[in-house]
């Protein structure tokens, strides 16, 4: 059920502020890409464009366009919100609801939506969800504890697991594992690998041996310096991008010179 | 996965969505409305029942000849000599206890008194008053025969002292334990959000207590201590029952404060009068009560410009 | 005086005395020469003022004032002591610290003597007939306050009513949508509303009511609209902060979710600020039940039970201590004791809802887990 991405001479604002200019690139089904680049280069920014969550930020718009399978996200009458039901979102810091236990903070994308959903079809829910994000064996005898009991590594599983509860096409990760320890990290890494299967998958890290070890294509972004917008410098296969890339600036950003 | 995907969803879903929206947007901006609308009510009721008795003729109010000025003059300085007293005792003393609580006292026993002062700031008004009239004024008789004797010669305290003990004083004391809390909490967090590192500084500097405190704390204290002061007058001002059961009234004008003739006050003069009024006598207490509201917006608002101006002060450094 | 650090002229090294004692300590006075100080000092003021009593100086023993002159004595001592043994600057310290510790002393004075005067004199009438029995032609003892109780419930009830709709909704507004002149118009006539004294609130609703009644009206319900003139600012801060405390993550992991902004306002944000907008309406209703003024102008008072907010006269239960202290018949100790027993009531009331308040927060906050 994964999906091509298209985007198209894409810019955004903040206001009057350009954040990211002319971005042009396609996301391939069932391929994990990586975005890489200093600090406030706007990869997070450009991440958020594509399931329209930079909306939230007050002022925030967008020029060009992002086709997901041919269909414009900034067309005219989109809803965000069925955009957002499509492309799925993880964030840097492991946010499970609080008020929700472990098996509600699976269903909130089905419960929050107001669909009613038999108990027998929930519990299935939860159990593939859960399964999907390799955290089952770990919780399934505490269901109805609350999410924010679990340790942060697992919490960041949950938040994936109720990700793909909603069955996207797309899921886009911002830096999902800055807050994880190393452990944690490698198993939301592994989880990476297996979704890949079923997911077309973004994932912004300010980690290169992370983005070098899970994607199959890596962006380059880079700034001019700060005020100025926000650009895909590099666009290429991982491989190339970390062994001979095309552009200088990325090779002094993977070999370390600066970021 | 193998589920069928629901891509295509039925658009009537969308629809109804899409009107929960609009509709709790509404609702929201609805409820915001209403208190804009609520607030300019109160203004027009007011204005427009307080008109009659303003443009009336002199002599058609109690206690005085004059005019609906000369009737809210007494009334005007009464509310604002009593809340100015009760304001200079009350403020030096919550400035003691939030800085006991929030750099002097253990941090065990910091909670449990600040939630002492929250209880005292809960404790209904007509309760300090029946307070105030039982067991504080026949209190204070003592105290005012003594002064009058002894300090009569300062303006204030001139004789003859009253035999009840329902003074301006003893209101301004009242008042003073009932603001107590208000300025005692506002003040306290401010002093709790002093920064640390000055207050560390000033200690590594060999400084002593209090020196840390005129170091580290007033400074960034100051203009908090002002606007509590000045909510704290606000509340004051609009005092109603402590003073109508503590104070004996009269319609005059005087400094001194333990004498049985005492000027009044707006908020009290209306709740003992208004039962038993009619037609213009009705009138002329809601134009005082509207000179009382001109009165504390002017005060609040002097306060809320005392804490924007710190606080764009703080930015800017 | 946990921090004095040795005034420099003192820090003399080795000049102590014989038996050398640490450095740091020298010319510092001991740990318990303040207390020990003050306890003496208020022992010889007693001792003095029983003395001069007893010689017929003054009156009659006095504890007022001879705490008074303890603690000035007190005071004067300790810093003159500390002016000698340890200099300008840490006699400064000790003389403000003494302040200090003064004036939280003094301000719990009125607090002790409220509390255990209305504990006193409310004891005797605080008994069955006081919650059973209306004061309905009662003249001289018995009677009681349920007229005034169950006015003070439907009043409360009904501006709670009003108040918690509006201010919460306002809050979500101001929070969650707004943005531009009229979020900035709301926030500046909330805070200009939070300064309305509360006769003033009274005044409106006898307007606003007599205007559709006629002159004279006395309505529950117009004390509930006055009420709620007070409350709603109250509710829309405390609302508006507790939902200010939500982390936007958890409003940003919702809209990723697909879910529209109405429902993640209402099954995220609203569940999660739950315990603290409940507190915030807990403290405001405790802020407002004791309210009197308002109540005295447009609810009016009788000795009759009224189950209707919406006609005649209510009776409740601030206005019925004041009524009964203003308005004594021929016995005053009967009706003064009402008085008491109704605000020990008050004070009861109003003690339970802040201490419900205060749990509220301590059981139903969420855990922030990190």
């Amino acid at each position: 059920m994964s999906k091509r991405i298209e985007v198209r001479d894409l810019n955004v604002y903040y206001g009057k502020f350009k954040a990211v200019e002319d971005v042009n690139l396609t996301i391939e089904p069932r391929s994990v890409t990586a975005f890489i680049g200093p600090s406030g280069c706007g990869k997070s920014t450009f991440l958020r464009t594509i399931n329209r969550m930079h909306e939230v930020i007050p002022g925030a718009y967008v020029e060009g366009e992002v086709l997901v399978d041919g269909n414009n996200l900034y067309g005219k009458g989109v809803d965000p919100v069925l955009v957002r039901r499509q492309v799925g979102m993880v964030f840097q810091r492991p946010n499970p609801f609080p008020t929700m236990s472990i098996a509600d903070n699976v269903l909130a994308g089905v419960k929050l939506n107001n669909r009613r959903i038999a108990k027998s079809d929930a519990e299935a829910l939860v159990e593939k969800s859960l399964r999907g994000a390799n955290l089952w064996n770990e919780v399934k005898d505490r269901l109805d504890r609350p999410g924010s009991s679990l340790s942060g590594g697992q919490q960041q599983r949950l938040c994936i697991a109720r990700a793909i509860a909603v069955e996207p096409e797309v899921i886009l990760m911002d830096e999902p594992c800055s807050a994880l320890d190393p452990i944690s990290t490698l198993a939301i890494e592994d989880l990476i690998e297996e979704l890949k299967t079923d997911y077309t998958i973004v994932i912004v890290t300010h980690n290169m041996q992370q983005a070098s070890r899970v994607s199959d294509k890596t962006a380059f972004f880079n700034i001019a310096g700060t005020g100025m917008p926000g650009k895909l410098i590099e666009y290429d296969e991982t491989a190339t991008i970390f062994s001979n890339p095309a552009v200088k600036a990325t090779e002094d950003y993977v070999s370390g010179k600066f970021g | 996965m193998t589920a069928p995907t629901e891509a295509p969803r039925p658009a009537a879903v969308d629809t109804v969505e899409r009107r929960g929206d609009k509709t709790f947007s509404r609702l929201a901006v609805g409820a915001g409305t209403a208190i804009l609308i609520a607030l300019a009510a109160v203004a027009i009721f007011l204005v427009a029942q307080s008109l009659p008795a303003i443009v009336a003729p002199a002599g058609s109010f109690r206690g005085t000849e004059g005019d609906f000025w000369q009737y809210v003059a007494p009334l005007a300085f009464g509310t604002v000599w009593a809340a100015a007293l009760a304001l200079i005792m009350a403020v030096p003393i919550a400035v003691g206890i939030a800085l006991f609580i929030s750099h002097y006292a253990p941090r065990k026993l910091a909670q449990p008194l600040g939630y002492i002062i929250d209880l005292l700031a809960a404790v209904p008004s007509v309760v300090y008053g029946l307070w105030g009239i039982t067991v504080l004024a026949p209190a204070t008789v003592p105290l005012y025969e003594w002064l009058a004797e002894n300090a009569g010669w300062f303006p204030l305290f001139a004789g003859p002292a009253s035999g009840t003990g329902r003074t301006v004083l003893t209101v301004a004391i009242v008042l003073a334990v009932m603001v107590l809390p208000i300025i005692t909490a506002l003040t306290r967090e401010v002093f709790v959000q002093t920064p640390t590192l000055n207050q560390e500084a000033a200690y590594a500097l060999g400084a002593t207590w209090w020196e840390m405190v005129r170091m580290a704390v007033f400074p960034y204290a100051r203009s908090g201590i002002i606007s509590a002061s000045m909510l704290g007058l606000g509340r004051a001002l609009g005092e109603t029952m402590a003073v109508a059961m503590v104070l004996s009234p009269s319609a005059i004008i005087s400094f001194a404060v333990i004498q049985s003739e005492n000027p009044s006050t707006i908020a009290a003069n209306i709740a003992l009068n208004f039962p038993e009024s009619a037609g213009i006598q009705v009138n002329a207490l809601i134009a005082t009560g509207l000179v009382l509201f001109v009165i504390t917006l002017i005060v609040n608002s002097l306060a809320r410009y005392i804490v924007n101006r710190h606080e764009r002060s703080l930015e800017s450094r | 005086m946990t921090a004095t650090l040795p005034p420099r002229a003192a820090a003399d090294p080795q000049g102590a005395g014989p038996a050398r004692v640490n450095s740091y300590t020298s010319g510092k006075l001991p740990r318990w020469a303040a207390p020990a100080l003050t306890v003496a000092c208020l022992m010889g003021a007693i001792a003095v003022v029983a003395l001069l009593a007893a010689a017929g100086a003054i009156g009659e023993f006095s504890l007022v004032l001879a705490v008074i002159l303890g603690t000035v004595s007190a005071i004067a001592l300790i810093t003159t002591i500390s002016l000698i043994a340890e200099g300008r600057r840490a006699a400064t310290n000790r003389f403000m610290i003494a302040l200090v510790i003064t004036a939280f002393v003094v301000a719990l004075l009125p607090l002790v003597s409220v509390l255990s005067t209305v504990l006193v004199n409310g004891a005797p009438r605080f008994d069955l007939q006081f919650f059973t029995w209306s004061m309905r032609s009662v003249i001289g003892e018995g009677g009681g306050a349920l007229h005034a109780i169950v006015g003070t419930l439907q009043i409360t009830a009904w501006a709670t009513l009003i108040s918690v709709p509006i201010g919460l909704f306002a809050a979500i507004y101001l929070v969650e949508y707004g943005r531009g002149p009229l979020a900035r118009a709301i926030t500046f006539f909330v805070d200009v509303m939070t300064g309305i004294p509360s006769i003033v609130a009274g005044l409106f609703a006898y307007a606003l009511f007599a205007l559709i009644f006629g002159e004279g009206v006395r309505l529950g319900f117009a004390g509930s609209v006055a009420l709620s003139v007070l409350m709603i600012p109250v509710v829309v801060r405390s609302s508006e902060e507790m939902l200010k405390l939500v982390p936007n993550e958890l409003r940003e992991a919702a809209y990723a979710l697909g879910v529209p902004k109405w429902l993640t306002v209402v099954k995220v944000v609203l569940p999660t600020a739950a315990a603290g907008i409940i507190t915030g309406i807990t403290l405001a209703i405790a802020r407002v039940i004791g309210e009197t003024a308002p109540l005295l102008i447009v609810a009016g008072f009788t000795s009759s039970m009224n189950y209707n907010a919406f006609s005649e006269r209510m009776q409740s239960l601030p206005v019925f201590v004041y009524t009964q202290y203003a308005n004594p018949g021929t016995d005053v100790d009967v009706y003064l004791e009402r008085a008491w027993a109704g605000a020990l009531t008050l004070i009861i009331i109003v003690m339970a809802l802040n201490l419900i308040a205060r749990l509220i927060t301590r059981l139903f906050q969420p855990k922030a887990g990190r």
